[in-house]
């Protein structure tokens, strides 16, 4: 019972941190029509931010500086931000394609940065990060159904955000932006520049989960910056709804499900020959998912709403 | 004569080896109506892309109200009250009508990232006044019936219409239009050439790309022809009826 329950608790604290990422990854792609292809440089921004910040002097290890919990983890959001406003500065000329490839370049360097920089942990990680106020809890369940409880508090008010962000004239600029660049800047809007904002802020809100999960685990190395965390974050989207953030945090959880499901089911009923495989099978479902959900159902399971701005949606 | 509302002095837009537009200059005057004709690939087009700052002139120069706005951005352009409508109706396919035209406005403080949270009084109030504007220039071009309907579902010629509506909420004192009635039915079309003369004696200033010279002889004065990139003729439109150059240029252009 016990054990079902602490499971449970785990499941929907990272289903909750992964729905924060595709909130994040909604606004540029699903909002804005930017194809981030890098997304765990962000999230890992974030998290590497995080722990760097936040964590505790290490040997041969940059940072250790100890800053309260919040204020780290906020830190981590600006790391991911600045990140994000670099890569923008130099890709986001690039239109839908070409901005995938280069964002996925970026993702792979910034994999291949963590893990070569001894630094920041190399091949290790970065390990021995001290989870806030883990003092005032008794258990291990008791502190990870508080932590569960903050990283809700957090996607709801990530979420929140963004719904009133989205029917707003920001909101409404973004998705013209999408629609027509051309069109757009022909009546006076400037759409570097909102892209520029789109793709910084859905950034920094994937640092934020970064930072949550490497919170979570106490832990962040260059194994949870391989480009399939992309991959799942892109899965989690495409079945939820481009556009709807409803959609976005629904696919996530279905699709962090059906992956665990797929992970488990793998390790109990495979052969043994084939369980050495299980990762590679994962990576071929998810791709199936993706393709599937294309040509069945591009929109997504929660299709984005024709109207979205607050007053054009008003009562006349 | 009063000072050109637009004026354009040599230009020159090359596309590699080919030449689209060479060497025209132009005076607009305020108040206008001006009929812009010409064949198929005369660089119609590529003259409204080079006026309005999507592309910019290989050589020449571009002022408007006196002001030099050669290269300027097309954003900025519509912000010094240049409007433009596109050949090819480009709405935003997945917004609703009434979400195209309330985009238009320019400097809306919910526009900011942090509009919505901060500004969240001034913008109600915006918001409420744009969408009392956007409804009335939907009704002013008859596409109010429609304002909740997707951008990309309504017929060619009412995008056109809504394109007309989006740069209206901009409040521009010269207006481009690129081929207005071009697939547009006719009773649409006089709707169209209703608004634009409404408009017109309201003080506005138009620049019409059009075929259908029916629509040029009666309505626009003066009529200037491109032909193979170059100004061939620029007068009133009954000495266009008769004018051989140009009779040349369209029969010529037609024939091959
Ligand atoms: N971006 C471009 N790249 C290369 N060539 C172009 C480009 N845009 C236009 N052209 C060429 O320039 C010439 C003029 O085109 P433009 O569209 O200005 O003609 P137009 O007078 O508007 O014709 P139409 O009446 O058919 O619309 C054509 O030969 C066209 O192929
Ligand atoms: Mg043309």
């Amino acid at each position: 019972m016990i054990g079902v329950l602490s499971y449970l608790i785990f499941f929907a604290t990272v289903a909750s941190i992964l729905s924060i990422a595709v909130l994040g990854l909604n606004l540029q792609w699903g909002n804005t029509g930017l194809f981030n292809g890098g997304v765990v440089a962000f999230f890992g921004a974030g998290a590497y931010g995080t722990l760097i910040l936040g964590g505790i002097p290490q040997d041969g290890l940059i940072g250790g500086f100890q800053l309260p919990y919040l204020i780290a983890l906020f830190g981590g959001m600006v790391i991911a931000g600045i990140v994000a406003w670099v890569v923008g500065l130099l890709t986001l000329r690039l239109r839908h394609d070409y901005l995938a490839i280069a964002t996925f370049g970026v993702a792979v360097a910034f994999e291949n940065l963590v893990r070569n920089a001894a630094i920041l942990g190399g091949a290790q990680g970065i390990r021995g990060f001290e989870r806030p106020l883990r003092d005032l809890f008794e258990s291990a369940l008791a502190y990870n159904a508080a932590f569960f409880v903050f990283v809700l508090t957090l996607l709801i008010l990530t979420y929140l955000f963004l719904e009133r962000l989205i029917a707003s004239p920001f909101g409404r600029l973004l998705r013209a932006i999408r629609e027509d660049e051309t069109a757009a800047q022909s009546l006076g809007k400037s759409p570097s520049r909102v892209r520029l904002t789109a793709f910084i802020a859905g950034s920094v809100i994937m640092g934020l989960a970064g930072g949550l999960y490497a919170t979570f685990y106490a832990f962040i190395s260059p194994q949870d910056v391989l480009p399939i965390l992309t991959f799942q974050i892109w899965a989690m989207l495409i079945v939820g709804g481009a556009g709807n953030n409803k959609g976005a945090v629904m696919g996530t959880f279905l699709i962090w499900a059906a992956w665990t499901a797929s992970g488990w089911a793998l390790s109990r009923f495979a052969p043994l020959e084939v369980q050495l495989y299980t990762g590679s099978i994962q990576f071929v479902l998810i791709g199936f998912v993706i393709v599937g959900m294309l040509m069945w159902r591009p929109q997504g399971l929660f299709p984005e709403k024709l109207v979205v701005s607050q007053s054009a949606a008003a009562k006349r | 004569m009063a000072e050109p509302i637009l004026s354009i002095r040599n230009v020159t837009r090359d596309f590699g080896e080919f030449r689209a537009v060479d060497d025209v200059s132009i005076d607009i005057q305020t108040g206008t109506i001006t009929g812009l004709i010409g064949p198929n690939g005369a660089g119609k087009t590529t003259l409204f892309n080079v006026l309005t700052g999507m592309l910019p002139p290989t050589s020449g120069t571009v002022h408007l109200d006196g002001q030099d706005v050669t290269r300027f951005r097309p954003d900025a352009l519509f912000a010094m009250g240049l409007g433009r409508t596109f050949q090819i109706p480009r709405p935003f396919a997945k917004m609703s009508v009434l979400e195209n035209v309330m985009l238009a406005p320019l400097a809306q403080s919910g526009e900011r990232l942090w509009g919505p949270f901060f500004q969240s009084g001034k913008m109600r109030d915006q918001e409420a006044a744009i969408r009392r504007r956007a409804m009335e220039v939907l009704d002013f071009v008859t596409l109010a019936p429609l304002a909740d309907n997707a951008a990309g579902q309504i017929s060619g010629g009412q995008m056109k219409l809504l394109e007309l509506a989006r740069i209206l909420m901009g409040d521009p004192k010269l207006i481009l239009l690129d081929e207005p009635a071009a697939g547009v039915n006719p009773t649409l079309t006089k709707t169209l050439i209703e608004k634009i003369e409404e408009l017109n004696r309201d003080g506005k200033t138009f620049v019409i790309i059009e075929h259908d010279m029916d629509f040029v002889m009666q309505h626009c004065d003066p009529v200037i022809a491109l032909a193979e990139g170059r100004k061939v003729f620029e007068g009133r439109a009954e000495e266009a009826q008769s004018n051989t150059v140009l009779l040349d240029a369209y029969l010529g252009a037609q024939v091959e």
